[in-house]
């Protein structure tokens, strides 16, 4: 039976081109709603700072990304950038580490397991933001608070991660590394830790979009630079042709770690991947 | 206590693998009063029910779980967690999935050495981890992963990693149980002559009754069916050996057991005192025709 139908239903076969125009249908739409709202409240208003025109928009980044600050001497929108990014790459590296750390321990060892489980699970339950204030209180609102904030809200999500992938191995791997000579040590760091590496990636993809949450709140509310600290102090002046281009921007950014983080699950771990 | 000796194994004669009055239970009994002597170089295999517990006795010895009382020794050692001593094959499970069949048979010398010195011994442990690849028939396969290979190739590399370590003696739980018929008659005679030619000891559980005549120079029936001296109390009774038989190993290379008379009549026995709910020996009736089965039983068990 020849399936011509590319679209429609539950047997539908798009082809190479079909699929592209199909993923490229939501973008363009977006976009060609935009621009028309944008051109109409322009003809009605050319001073409209509310949906600025591709022009508008075009000159904005030229001036943020491309022309020095006269006040600071910097390029904005990569001065900004590179300070986010230091606090964001930081923070998620330690809560990466702490996660992988406690969630591996709690997996292997039942002692550690009682220890810390029910606490961890508690204070994951703490809503990072609501205690903000607490933590630029006493953590001062320099980069550091930036950080720990990123740190507290993602450490108990990926330790409950890793904790979770590791019960799911089979306790007969554990049992076979021990007939093999294997001491504890050798059983958590050599055999279990390595089979969990490309979980840990998995865990850092899907909680970067709260990273980026985090991130932005504690600069909105003190900072002295990065993208959300722009983005929400060019909102007192409605600057939407820069408030714009920074979202893409940021959007861009966090797609582009997802994408490296793949290629790497990808790459460096395929019989990860194959057994996905 | 009453003791049932048959042999030599209450004897002077060096134990090798000595269970007594070994009693393990979970919700109920699951093994009740277990008595078990098997000597180096034997080939033991374990039948019974499904549930009957013989998956539970193998851990017994495996030593993932320890016994509610009565004692477990390999070699004079009491047998604690598991060790280098005891080497496992499971049904699943036995490969790590991120090493390729290489690191994966290597295991047994890499775990147990320090970071330093692993380097410096690396081509060693390559050359004998190729050599063990090379004994199951899986030359040049050894950068593959685990999940590129078929069922029987995965059960062969997974005998490779344990004959590694040369445990005393080889515990294997229903390993060909998850192959097609070919592949695991072909696994079967692949084990005979491994286990021919390296001496092992083993202890195979299965509920396969011709791969346990085919393989074992031992048959041991674990069953729940049978009655004693304690009445109808059924929650209270676990799985004895209610049967024990040395095999002839004709000509270990054929698979012809299937029709011998011999076997067919054994089969029928088997399946009569150990499978059938209905039928219920009393236990001073059971058949252990071995000669390294011995029994212990209490007053109670014994009386009619
Ligand atoms: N960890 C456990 N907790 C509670 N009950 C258990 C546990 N392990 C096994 N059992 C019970 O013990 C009984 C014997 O289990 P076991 O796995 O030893 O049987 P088996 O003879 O190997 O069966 P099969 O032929 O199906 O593999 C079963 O009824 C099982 O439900
Ligand atoms: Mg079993």
């Amino acid at each position: 039976m020849k399936n011509h139908n590319q679209v429609w239903g539950l047997h539908a076969q798009p082809s190479k081109k079909t699929n592209i125009i199909l993923l490229l249908m939501p973008f363009v739409l977006l976009l060609a709603v935009y621009l028309t709202a944008s051109h109409l409240r322009q003809q009605e208003n050319q001073h409209d700072k509310l949906l600025p025109s591709a022009t508008q928009i075009v000159d904005a980044v030229d001036r943020v990304a491309f022309t020095e600050d006269r006040r600071t001497g910097k390029f904005l929108l990569w001065s900004d950038t590179l300070s986010s990014l230091i606090r964001l790459v930081i923070g998620m590296a330690a809560a990466a580490l702490v996660g992988l750390l406690l969630g591996l321990n709690m997996g292997v060892y039942p002692g550690f397991r009682s220890l810390s489980l029910s606490f961890i699970t508690f204070f994951s339950m703490i809503p990072p933001l609501a205690i903000l204030p607490i933590i630029f209180i006493s953590f001062g609102v320099d980069e550091f608070a930036k950080i720990m904030l990123i740190f507290i809200g993602i450490f108990p999500m990926i330790s409950r991660d890793i904790y979770l992938a590791v019960r799911k191995l089979p306790r007969e791997q554990i049992t076979k590394a021990l007939t093999l000579g294997a001491s504890s040590f050798a059983v958590t760091y050599r055999i279990i830790l390595p089979q969990i590496l490309p979980r840990l990636i998995d865990a850092i993809r899907l909680s970067l979009g709260a990273a980026w949450l985090f991130l932005i709140a504690s600069e909105a509310i003190a900072a002295m630079d990065g993208l959300g600290y722009r983005i929400f102090l060019v909102r007192r002046y409605l600057a939407m042709d820069v408030i714009i281009p920074y979202v893409l921007w940021i959007t861009l950014l966090g797609f582009l770690f997802d994408l490296i983080l793949r290629t790497i699950i990808n790459k460096r771990f395929t019989w990860y991947a194959d057994n996905k | 206590m009453q003791t049932t000796n048959n042999g030599s194994a209450n004897g002077s004669n060096f134990r090798f693998l000595h269970l007594e009055d070994v009693y393990k239970s979970y919700d109920r009994v699951i093994l009740d009063d277990i008595d078990l002597s098997v000597s180096k170089g034997e080939f033991c295999t374990v039948v019974g029910p499904s549930g009957c517990g013989k998956s539970t006795l193998l851990r017994l010895i495996l030593g993932v779980e320890s016994p509610d009382s009565g004692t477990l020794h390999l070699r004079g050692n009491e047998i604690g967690y598991p060790s280098p001593s005891r080497g496992i094959v499971f049904q699943r499970y036995s490969l790590y999935p991120h090493l390729t069949v290489l690191e994966n048979v290597m295991l047994g010398r890499t775990l147990p050495t320090s970071f330093f010195e692993r380097r410096s011994k690396k081509k060693e442990f390559i050359e004998e981890a190729e050599y063990y690849l090379k004994r199951v028939r899986l030359e040049g396969q050894g950068d593959k992963y685990p999940h590129e290979l078929s069922g029987g190739m995965q059960q062969r590399v997974a005998i490779a990693q344990s004959l590694l370590t040369s445990p005393d003696i080889l515990l294997m739980d229903e390993p060909f149980g998850a192959l097609d018929p070919d592949t695991r008659e072909e696994m079967q005679l692949f084990l005979l002559e491994l286990w021919d030619d390296q001496k092992m000891t083993v202890f195979f559980v299965t509920h396969d009754l011709e791969e346990a005549f085919f393989l074992g120079t031992r048959v041991l029936v674990l069953s729940q069916y049978y009655t004693d001296g304690r009445g109808d109390n059924h929650e209270k009774r676990g799985a004895k050996i209610v049967g024990d038989y040395p095999l002839e190993k004709a000509g270990i290379y054929s698979t012809k057991i299937k029709n011998n008379p011999d076997f067919i009549q054994l089969t029928e026995e088997i399946r009569s005192v150990g499978f059938d709910p209905k039928i219920r020996q009393h236990v001073n009736e059971f058949n252990l025709k071995h000669p390294d089965s011995f029994r212990t039983l209490t007053q109670e068990e014994a009386g009619s």
